[in-house]
């Protein structure tokens, strides 16, 4: 794949965060290009999803620095957090519908929050058209309570979908779901990036997807970058750690 | 004589067990108050610089209004009928009994309306909340809506603190409403009084003063189901117990400073 190497979107240089005396990130640098997926392995714990949060702000970090295009989180002011947040979108683990909201309201919710300027009738458009990308124009007055899994995965992508971001991180897109759910996962994910030209981090254990969705690949060990690099970098490797991924 | 000194030392040893469990759950309830006072801190600040859900605060006024109308209605005419019908032999023995209706409003409107409202929307409205924020906690919903650039202090924990502290009052005020009705019903089990009659008793005895405290101590009762309710539940820990979790300690948190609160409101209206 063709990674336009001047366009760093995302630039996170010597970046830790610790929890008590416990550190989770030490010192992890790392870039993400334009129109790139870059998949962060490592095993449970290791800090993938501290990682992306960080990303977001949801996470504040101790020491380094992160920049979103041209955004410096550390010590980011208010008016530039909704930018930085306008520009990223993030699909959590489980989703993270709103409960009491139905599929239509939890899309709107996501517009309306990070820009105020559409009309009704621009956002119901947004809606249905949202929810055709994502292969669900039929669960638009749907409960999250009435979707499987795997359609709940797709809402929520649909949510982050609808803001137009240029950067969607993925907290473990496939986990929980069946392999033929998983594989329409990781093909949406292609998908999304032809057609809307993102820039995506995704984290994941699930190979098969790893194997579909990633341009390169960082695994993370203690808290560090352990290796970088293409898939078949990864898949021709001797050292045992990273084999144990890819067995 | 050596066993019952044994069934002794075994007996204080028990006891002394428990000293430790207290003093934690002592310390424990104090870290509690500090904490949800810091909270009130920055429930105050956002409420004064950011903006103000008014959609959602209506959301929550009808969620809490609708959810305990039932309940409160029950134990609000039980109270009324349980009190008159206890209070009556005494009175009669000292041929008081025509104070009976204005006895009964009296500790309605004091004490037992405010005091059994609030500790039925601690069960009812404080663990809902700990339970609902608890749970969206732990499936990220509150980290989503920071994403999409909503507050979720503004959102979720202000509407809802606002109004259980408007909320609770209009209940109590409710509640020994239908108090008083009940303790009418209760004079009629004996004696046959007419409604007229008895709101004529029961309201020449009651004056502002006993209900102007009553409101606004229940005000402040509404403020603490909601802000321990709030509190317990959007700093729920991060597996499923934890909304369990979230929910009884805000139902024992919140009815245990809902007493303390109490007690300083008889206080302070004893000095009136």
């Amino acid at each position: 794949m063709d990674i336009k190497e001047n366009s760093v979107v995302i630039d996170i240089q010597n970046l830790k965060k610790s929890f008590g005396s416990m550190k989770v990130l030490d010192g992890v640098s790392l870039k993400l290009h334009e129109e790139e997926n870059l998949v962060i392995l490592g095993k449970s714990g290791s800090g993938k999803s501290v990682l992306i949060k960080c990303i977001v702000n949801l996470l504040t970090h101790d020491e380094g620095s992160i920049k979103v295009d041209e955004y410096e989180l550390t010590d980011i002011n208010e008016d530039d957090l909704v930018e930085v947040r306008k520009k990223t979108g993030f699909l959590f683990q489980g989703a993270a519908l709103y409960d009491s909201m139905t599929v239509k309201e939890n899309l709107m919710f996501a517009l309306s929050r990070l820009d105020a300027s559409f009309s009704s009738e621009e956002i119901d458009t947004k809606i249905v058209e949202v929810l055709e990308n994502v292969g669900l124009p039929d669960a638009i007055d749907k409960m999250p309570s009435e979707l499987s899994g795997g359609m709940k995965k797709r809402i929520g992508l649909a949510r982050t979908l609808i803001v137009n971001p240029k950067i969607i991180l993925y907290d473990e897109p496939t986990t929980g779901l069946d392999p033929i759910t998983s594989n329409e996962i990781s093909e949406l994910i292609n998908e999304t990036k032809s057609k809307f030209k993102n820039s995506s981090i995704i984290i994941s254990h699930d190979i098969n997807c790893v194997k579909k969705v990633a341009d390169r690949i960082a695994m993370l060990k203690d808290g560090k970058i352990y290796k970088e690099g293409q898939l078949e970098e990864f898949i021709s490797d001797k050292d045992p750690y990273i084999q144990s991924f890819f067995k | 004589m050596p066993k019952k000194t044994t069934q002794l030392n075994n007996a204080s040893s028990n006891i002394l067990s428990f000293i430790p469990y207290i003093k934690e759950k002592s310390i424990q309830f104090f870290i509690d108050i500090a904490n949800v006072l810091s909270y009130l801190k920055l429930v105050f600040r956002n409420f004064f610089t950011k903006k103000f859900e008014f959609e959602e605060f209506l959301k929550q006024c009808y969620q809490i209004g609708n959810k305990s109308v039932g309940l409160i209605s029950i134990t609000g005419i039980i109270v009324g009928l349980v009190l008159t019908i206890q209070s009556r032999p005494p009175l009669v023995e000292f041929g008081a009994v025509a104070m009976l209706p204005g006895m009964v409003a009296i500790s309605i409107i004091r004490e037992m309306g405010p005091v059994i409202t609030a500790l039925i929307c601690a069960g009812k409205i404080g663990s809902s909340m700990g339970a609902e924020l608890g749970s969206m906690r732990v499936s990220e919903q509150i980290d989503a809506m920071e994403v999409s650039n909503t507050n979720p202090i503004n959102f979720l924990i202000i509407p809802r603190v606002l109004a259980a502290t408007i909320m609770i009052p209009l209940l109590t005020l409710y509640a020994d409403a239908i108090g008083i009705f009940g303790s009418w019903l209760g004079i009629n089990i004996k004696d046959n009084v007419s409604l007229e009659l008895f709101m004529n008793q029961a309201f020449s005895n009651v004056e502002f003063i006993d209900i102007i405290p009553a409101v606004i101590k229940s005000f402040f009762f509404g403020a603490v189901i909601g802000l321990v309710g709030c509190y317990k539940g959007y700093n729920a820990g991060r597996g499923t117990e934890s909304v369990g979790i979230a929910a009884n300690s805000a139902v024992v948190t919140a009815s245990l400073l809902l007493i303390i609160v109490d007690l300083i409101a008889v206080q302070i209206t004893d000095l009136l």
